[in-house]
């Protein structure tokens, strides 16, 4: 399956650039993801445990980054072997543009799914595969964008940035 | 034998169906049993790296292993029939292995199975192996097949298994006849992949006994001895006298428990080298990715005709999906089942057929519930349908102008065989009758006022059935004879039991059969049961497809009871003191013709165990005889459909509100078994037409593997079914005059349906010409908004 977004996320380019490429940003928005050791130089190993309507899995995989045009566009692969569940594998190309003091994320998403995933049918398969992406790119842009203040806080005390950016600024 | 033998009577076998206590494989525990388990590939095609079973092998209660280098040295599960190209080749005959090695070919292709103590221990370690395999891309569409340069069978170096052509000296005519043709119709046309999805799924359970050397296999079997066959001459190589298949109740099966599997033999193996009975039972996944799909035909069909409306010839061109590997009947399905039939309920004198037939990577396709005659009834139809609507010709008028007349028989169709009897324009005016016809312009109109645009529906059919005389599908490259055998045998205190070599499963044999035995003795049939499906106890058969059972193995059943009452009249001779010349038999009575003396059947039967008095060197002890019936011929059921649809211009829904099934099945025995035969097969039908669909995406992944995507047709989209087989011509070849009507309604169903609804498309002003079926909302609307 296919999906084309494009999210705009208010940090400029280099964070969001940096975060794509950060192991912790990538644990932290992978949804389920329980480890991801690795670099965006020597790739990833991740594990995902995921439940896919009756399907409950954990799975190994390897995701690399490829296609590398600093701070312009990069592409993201991945493939996760579930066991007796099958296998889910998958790339996103993603571009950057800047778009005043944000960025534009725009990504392009191939999935496929194999085995007894495949088995559940395209309607479970693909609405989970858009939940995933949706959840991915929110945590994404969560983990990058200021916080929205919050009443407790008083706005001049409170840093404009996500926790990758209080992370890196620390 | 006359029409209607007994009147309608409730099924014999109904009472344990309908209240549990059937009788199935899984419901059978042997004292020691354990379970096998398969592990199957999650991909389409791929070659195996590794499989590591080391930690599979230490969990708890496993109890051994196997893999496809367990099987090595055995063979392969054949292909029934050879095949030959146009150039003369024989066709590729890949091995089709116990469980895959080197390479895996379809999703669900077992490379590994594992036996342990309980089926949930063997599924755990199943989950606990360790395989790894280097992904090849899946070869799954037919074109892309033919033409690309990868192999679903590397060492064939061709994903072509056949390139068929009947009958190829007429090719020449056909298309002369094509090229001075006042018109020609041509449609392309898809003949949607079905799943089986028989009621209960594939179960094998084996037992060995080491002293004796005995293999016992009861499995969900149409046919137990075809299925031992196999096992014996192609497979393991048990010997025929070690190996006894059993069947017990099998919960349909619709062509896909015709076959043998791998996991048969897989169990047999098992049983062996452990020493215990191990039983395999499918789950309903492994049902969709394994068992034996039907149809997956593109076909393209020209239809050439005069000035006048006359047919001068039809000309297609098929590709038939094989799978990856080639199921048992595989190969002559899409063949000798199908190219046959080409000439329809016709007098056109030109057919040419080709099909070429396809290995991909996905799972077999076989036989299913018409096999191949579907096939060829809906290319037929819907470009004769197509056809009229070009010329503006009614579509009945068309069809009867053409129809063999009942005057023409025995006719030569120019497919090749002999129709031996039929009346296509009875069965169009009964159907007219029964369908109301003539009210159809107000139905439409009351349609209409609702929003809704109703359509008419016209199909007439003819297949082949009681298959096959054996020197005919010899030359046709059968590797088997089609015969079947039946045994009487009546007990000494006068009851009987009939073995027969056709399995029941679901068919009504144990109430239809007895009956023919009963007319012919003149006893009640209360006292005769069936026995079938134990290849011990039976003297052979060749199993329950093709709507052959009542024509071929009912045949075998009349001449053992004719050889008994032969017999009979013989031992009432003697006991009557006259000669057996002038022995009468009726209602169950032995007289001397011209006088009162007789015996009763009974008398007779409990003489012929206790012949104390017999003249031993003319007559035998005992009752009991064997007979083997060959057909001479095929049988032609034929049939006279309409249907009536109602679209909804707003979503593309159909729904069939009228169907009318006018079936000649020769003479019928038990009414009430016919009718709800073709009621299942209208089901299968309309659900082909409508509803089911096989899906597998372009990685080969089966997606339509589940009830969540696979749709079986329900009850409420079917209609009341108008059913009749009053205008039956009898067979002239066979003893009871019988056709056959098990696969009548799958085959005339579609291309009724779809007619209907082009029909319908057409009288709300869009002019469409073909759909392909599924005729799913989302087709039909998309259709109407690109006209």
């Amino acid at each position: 399956m296919k999906l084309t977004d494009s999210r705009t996320i208010d940090a400029d380019l280099p964070m969001v650039w940096n975060a794509l490429l950060d192991a912790d940003v990538l644990k932290a928005c992978v949804p389920g993801c329980t480890a991801m050791s690795g670099s965006a130089e020597d790739g990833f190993e991740a594990t995902v445990v995921q439940k896919v309507g009756p399907v409950k899995a954990t799975f190994q995989g390897r995701v690399t980054i490829s296609d590398r045009v600093e701070h312009e566009t990069l592409t993201i692969s991945g493939e996760g072997k579930g066991g007796v569940a099958g296998f889910a594998k998958g790339g996103a190309t993603v571009r950057l543009v800047p778009e005043g003091a944000a960025t534009v994320l725009h990504y392009d998403v191939d999935a496929s799914v194999g085995g007894k995933l495949a088995q559940l049918g395209s309607r479970i398969i693909d609405s989970f595969a858009k939940k995933m992406a949706d959840q991915f790119f929110t945590d994404f842009q969560a983990a990058v964008e200021p916080a929205a203040p919050s009443d407790a806080e008083t706005p001049e005390t409170t840093e404009k940035k996500g926790w990758f950016g209080r992370l890196k600024s620390a | 034998m006359p029409k209607d033998i007994n009147e309608v009577v409730g099924r014999r076998e109904d009472a344990r169906f309908l209240t549990g206590t059937g009788r199935y494989t899984d419901d059978i525990t042997q004292h020691n049993q354990a379970a096998a388990v398969f592990a199957r590939s999650p991909i389409a095609n791929g070659i195996i790296r590794k499989i590591d079973v080391s930690a599979a092998e230490a969990m708890p209660g496993v109890l051994a292993i196997f893999t496809g280098e367990d099987f090595t040295e055995v063979g392969g599960n054949p292909a029934g029939w050879m095949i030959n190209s146009r150039d003369g080749s024989p066709m590729h005959e890949p091995k089709r292995p116990v469980l895959a090695h080197g390479k895996v070919r379809h999703v669900g292709d077992a490379y590994a199975a594992v036996i342990a103590e309980t089926p949930e221990q063997a599924q755990d370690a199943m989950e606990a192996i360790d395989a790894d395999f280097e992904e090849l891309p899946a070869i799954v569409d037919m074109a892309a097949a033919l033409s690309g340069d990868d192999y679903v069978h590397d060492e064939i170096g061709t994903n072509q298994c056949f390139d068929w052509g009947w009958i190829e000296d007429n090719r020449a005519a056909t298309d002369a006849a094509i090229q001075g043709a006042h018109h020609v119709t041509t449609l392309e046309l898809v003949n949607n992949r079905l799943v089986p999805n028989a009621m209960e799924p594939r179960c094998s359970m084996a037992s060995y006994h080491p002293a004796t050397e005995e293999y016992v296999l009861h499995t969900t079997s149409q046919n137990p001895h075809l299925t031992r066959l196999l096992i014996s001459a192609f497979v393991l190589g048990i010997p025929e006298n070690k190996l006894t298949v059993i069947a017990p109740d099998v919960g349909g099966g619709f062509g896909s428990k015709i076959y043998h599997y791998g996991e048969e033999a897989l169990v047999l193996a098992a049983a062996k080298k452990l020493g215990r009975p191990v039983k395999w039972t499918a789950d309903r996944t492994e049902a969709f990715l394994t068992d034996a799909h039907g149809r997956d035909h593109v076909t393209k069909i020209e239809l050439a005709l005069d000035a006048e409306g006359n047919f001068l010839a039809f000309r297609t061109e098929t590709m038939a999906n094989v799978g990856a590997y080639l199921s048992n009947f595989s190969t002559a399905t899409p063949t000798f089942l199908h190219g046959t039939l080409m000439a329809g309920n016709y007098t056109v004198p030109n057919v040419y057929v080709n099909v070429k037939a396809v290995f991909t990577n996905t799972a077999p396709v076989d036989a299913y519930r018409g096999a191949g005659r579907p096939e060829a009834t809906y290319s037929i139809e819907r470009v004769i349908d197509k056809a009229a609507r070009e010329l503006g010709m009614d579509p009945i008028t068309l069809r009867r102008q053409n129809f063999v007349k009942p005057d023409q028989y025995p006719f030569a169709s120019a497919a090749g065989l002999e129709y031996d009897s039929g009346n296509y324009d009875a069965l169009m005016d009964r159907m007219e009758e029964i369908a109301d016809l003539g009210g159809f312009t107000a139905r439409r109109a009351a349609s209409e006022a609702k929003g809704m645009w109703r359509g008419l529906g016209i199909n007439a059919y003819i297949e082949a059935c009681g298959i096959a005389p054996s020197n005919l599908v010899g030359v046709l490259g059968s590797r088997v004879g089609l015969y079947d055998a039946a045994t009487v045998r009546v007990n000494a205190t006068g009851n009987l039991s009939v073995m027969v070599g056709a399995h029941s499963h679901g068919q009504g044999h144990e109430t239809a059969f007895p009956d023919i035995v009963a007319d012919m003795l003149g006893i009640n049939a209360a006292s005769i049961d069936i026995v079938h499906g134990d290849t011990s106890k039976i003297p052979f058969g060749m199993g329950t497809y093709g709507s052959r059972s009542l024509a071929v193995c009912g045949s075998a059943v009349v001449r053992a009871t004719e050889k008994i009452i032969v017999k009979a009249k013989k031992i009432a001779a003697h006991m009557l003191e006259a000669s057996d010349l002038d022995i009468e038999l009726k209602d169950g009575v032995f007289s001397v013709a011209g006088t009162n003396s007789s015996v009763s059947f009974g008398e007779v039967a409990l003489k012929a165990y206790i012949p104390h008095d017999f003249p031993i060197t003319e007559i035998e002890p005992g009752l009991e005889e064997t007979a083997f019936y060959d057909p001479a011929n095929f049988t032609y059921p034929s049939g006279a459909y309409c249907c009536e649809v109602e679209v909804d211009p707003e979503t593309g829904k159909v729904s069939v509100e009228r169907f009318t099934a006018v079936d000649d099945f020769g003479n019928v025995i038990n009414p009430m078994i016919v009718t709800g035969q073709v009621h299942g097969g209208l089901g299968q039908g309309i659900g082909q037409a409508l509803l089911e669909h096989t899906t597998y995406d372009e990685n080969g992944q089966l997606l339509s593997a589940s009830y969540m995507d696979y749709t079986m047709p329900r009850a409420d989209d079917l209609p009341f079914f108008h059913v009749d087989h009053s205008q039956g011509t009898p067979c002239t070849h066979n003893p009871l005059g019988v056709k056959g009507c098990g696969e009548a309604g799958a085959i005339g169903s579609p291309p009724t349906v779809v007619n209907a609804v082009i029909d319908a498309l057409n009288s709300g002003g869009k002019p469409v010409t073909h759909l392909d079926m599924p005729l799913t909302p989302h087709r039909v609307w998309s259709a109407m908004q690109t006209v």
